[in-house]
């Protein structure tokens, strides 16, 4: 079986590639990069136009399986992943029961492996069933396929804990990825706190709900000569500190998500849960702040955060809803229309942002497309116009607040391991 | 600008007036119409009334001066007309409260149209229905409109946005209470005669108040100097934005002031540790004839009630005739029947039919 991609721009940041050529598959790896390939029984693949770039990955997905699959579950979320140009996903432990020892993990591996279309990476919990007060196995964690830990969903309230988890995690390398929000002052929280809560009367999270905490991770990590990871950075502050820490030495690295990219607290004043996230969307002057962290490398990866919910959590009062954004079939679209064509970010950012970015901050060997690496191709057609239809989403999760909206630059073909996993948007029938 | 129903004034008050003949009288005189039909076609147009923030200085205008002869009807001994029979409309209360409902029904009432109040945190609610599916039962009952309450803020936008119903915000959460702020405009326009240019403190807690937000947004269309006062943790975030002066001090928000506006208190602050305690508050920010010395000779004081007396306001006070806080309440229902006559279009309705 042989793919030969032609004449599309190849954009392959690790190799320091943007340039017309073609990419030659055979039996699920690269097996060549360069001008002008032939080979005479390859299927070819008409790039011509299109961005081919390493498989993007999304480090952050929540899939829901098991335990809540009337939200999403691995079939219809690795199908919105492969939808949405993702090669790879990680999935978040907060599950029912939580990926918090080998038999979870080896389920959700296994399921991917059955049912799902896409890579499907583990993440398991730093504390046992998620609740803060021991450590999970990692070290059965990491041996069962876990890439990283988090208890994302929630914060570790308790310091002395995360700073164990610290230390042991750096015994395997096994990244930390913190969900930072000090509770005492996000409680009852709706929105971002700031002119918009007081006009819309809804109760503020404070950007000094996630800083806290994001400063609590540095000292920590800095203390112990150990790394962390921040997920959905969304303030300046946080952005600011994270930044500093980098400066001194400190290994931090951070993710942002597409909608905290370009949706301010404004958008709230509808009402519509879904603009309800955690953390919430920010002021103008954090969506800049996210921006610059783009453009100067303080942001490493971009990632989704992807939270599917049931219509009826989303389809009810602002309070009572569920937060999350449904993110894995927009993200890419988003970042294209709203950041590449705009020349906000070069075409290369993003590239990097999707996939060496998190391949790094992950430790694994993808993102690349490497002679002899696993053949993982996101193409992208930069002038393919589509509108954002959650009704026609893969995902099980309709909430989006980008709903309606038209994008330019959508991902056109998903191939994982050498297997066309999706082209224009859907599916393909074998799978 | 002529007054609706002058012509009825005049015609005797307390005189019957179960005939549409006087009402068709009112409509040839077109009193209404004439007011300004250019804002009438928007109220009209207008489906729902869901806070100040986006309601036009005109529009309100219109309401406070329809408020005018609808409180006029409230003083008969008759006191009945049927400009809205044959219109039904529902109270959804959320949230408790005896006045604002008692006040949208009676104003109903008054008008003729049918109107029904919905308990519903002891029925569906607890039963476990999704507001979607209680707002769609209501609906296919046939009501023209839905008066709704709700502890939490832009319910009501949520259920404007899934019903064919008019939609009256009767209060959500911290956000708006329109007709509470009307009714207060309305008393303030009817005691120094204008609503033009006033200095209008408010005190209490901000950070909470719908009550505020609706006052801040009206009355600010009409060029008055809003000074909110409170303590800082009652203070929401860039309150200063809405084009406000934020004061902890009240003696300082209180010099030379034309209308003071008391908010109650909620005693469950204290115990999530916004103050310390109801002493304290009181010491600060409790308003009384000693601290009124500040502001003007003719100061007029505001409560929406249920008043806490001796922790938000002074007895004293509150009994005084520097307080209205008894006429804020017949006020309210006037303001309340102008909005549902002009919402409803009932008059026009009946003329068309």
């Amino acid at each position: 079986m042989k793919l030969l991609i032609k004449g599309g721009r190849v954009i392959d940041p690790a190799n320091e590639i943007n340039d017309i050529m073609d990419v030659l598959v055979e039996d699920g790896r690269i097996k060549a990069v360069g001008q002008d390939l032939a080979a005479g029984d390859a299927e070819i693949i008409d790039a011509a136009g299109k961005l081919v770039c390493p498989g993007f990955i999304d480090m952050h997905v929540h899939l829901r399986e098991p335990g809540f699959e009337y939200k999403e579950d691995i079939a219809s979320g690795t199908r919105a992943a492969a939808a949405g140009g993702f090669t790879t996903v990680c999935c978040m432990p907060n599950t029912d029961p939580v990926i918090d020892n080998a038999a979870v993990a080896s389920f959700v591996r296994e399921r991917a492996r059955k049912a799902g279309v896409v890579n499907v990476l583990p993440i398991g919990s730093i504390s046992k069933h998620q609740e803060g007060k021991e450590l999970s196995e990692m070290a059965e964690l990491m041996e069962a396929g876990c890439v990283a830990v988090s208890d994302d969903g929630k914060p570790v309230d308790d310091a002395g804990l995360m700073r164990y988890a610290m230390q042991y995690a750096s015994m395997f390398a096994l990244p930390i990825l913190s969900h930072c929000e000090e509770t005492s002052l996000s409680r009852g929280g709706q929105m971002h706190e700031g002119y918009y809560s007081t006009i819309y009367g809804l109760k503020g999270i404070p950007a000094a709900a996630e800083e806290v905490m994001v400063a609590r991770e540095i000292i920590l990590a800095e203390a112990t000569g150990t790394r962390v990871h921040i997920c959905h950075v969304s303030t300046a502050g946080s952005i600011e500190l994270i930044r500093a820490a980098q400066e001194r030495g400190v290994q931090v690295t951070c993710e942002v998500t597409p909608h905290h990219l370009i949706l301010t607290d404004e958008i709230v004043g509808s009402y519509d849960a879904d603009t309800k996230v955690n953390p919430p969307l920010r002021s103008l002057d954090d969506v800049i702040a996210l921006r610059d962290g783009i453009l100067d490398g303080t942001v490493d990866c971009i990632a989704t955060d992807h939270a599917p919910h049931h219509l009826e959590s989303k389809d009810c009062e602002y309070n009572l809803a569920s937060f999350g954004i449904s993110g894995l079939e927009t993200a890419v679209a988003l970042i294209m229309d709203q950041l590449v064509i705009p020349e906000i970010i070069d075409v290369e950012t993003m590239v990097q942002l999707f996939t060496l970015g998190p391949a790094n901050v992950l430790g694994i060997e993808k993102g690349t497309l490497d002679v002899d690496a696993d053949a993982d191709i996101t193409i992208i057609d930069p002038q393919l116009n589509k509108t954002v239809l959650p009704e026609q989403f893969y995902s099980k999760g309709k909430n989006t607040p980008f709903k309606g909206m038209t994008l330019r630059g959508w991902p056109c073909m998903t191939i994982v391991k050498g297997q066309v996993i999706c082209q224009d948007g859907i599916i393909a029938n074998a799978f | 600008m002529t007054r609706p129903f002058k012509s009825v004034r005049e015609t005797g008050k307390g005189a019957a007036v179960d005939n549409i003949a006087f009402l068709a009288d009112g409509c040839k005189e077109g009193f209404f119409i004439a007011i300004n039909e250019g804002v009438e076609m928007k109220l009209e147009q207008r489906k729902d009334l869901l806070g100040l923030r986006d309601m036009s200085r005109e529009e309100m205008e219109l309401i406070l001066d329809t408020a005018v002869p609808m409180k006029d009807i409230i003083k008969r001994d008759i006191k009945k007309v049927p400009t809205l029979r044959g219109k039904a409309m529902v109270t959804v209360f959320y949230e408790n409260s005896t006045r604002t409902r008692t006040s949208f029904e009676i104003a109903g009432k008054y008008l003729s149209a049918d109107t029904v109040n919905l308990a519903v945190s002891t029925s569906s609610v607890q039963k476990g229905e999704s507001l979607r599916d209680t707002i769609k039962t209501i609906e296919v009952m046939g009501f023209d409109l839905m008066v709704i309450r709700h502890s939490m803020s832009g319910t009501p936008h949520y259920v404007a946005r899934n019903t064919k119903m008019r939609v009256i915000n009767a209060g959500d959460g911290a956000n708006e209470h329109p007709t509470q702020a009307l009714l207060d405009m309305f008393s303030i326009k009817e005691n120094k005669g204008t609503l033009e240019n006033l200095k209008v403190v408010i005190v209490g807690d901000i950070l909470h108040s719908r009550v505020a937000r609706s006052n801040i947004y009206g009355l600010s269309k009409f060029g008055c100097e809003i000074r909110v006062v409170g303590p800082a943790t009652l203070m929401p975030p860039e309150v200063e934005k809405l084009g406000v002066k934020s004061y902890y001090s009240l003696d300082q928000a209180l010099k030379g002031a034309d209308v003071v506006n008391v908010l109650r208190i909620q005693r469950e602050r204290q115990t999530t540790g916004l103050f310390p305690s109801l002493d304290e508050y009181s010491n600060l920010y409790m308003l009384s004839p000693q601290r009124l010395l500040q502001a003007k000779d003719d100061v007029l004081v505001l409560h929406p009630g249920p008043m806490n007396r001796g922790v938000e306001i002074s007895s004293v006070l509150a009994d005084s005739n520097t307080a209205v806080i008894n006429e804020q309440v017949t006020n309210g229902v006037a303001v309340r029947m102008a909005l549902l006559y002009l919402m409803m279009g009932g008059l026009k309705d009946e003329i068309a039919n």
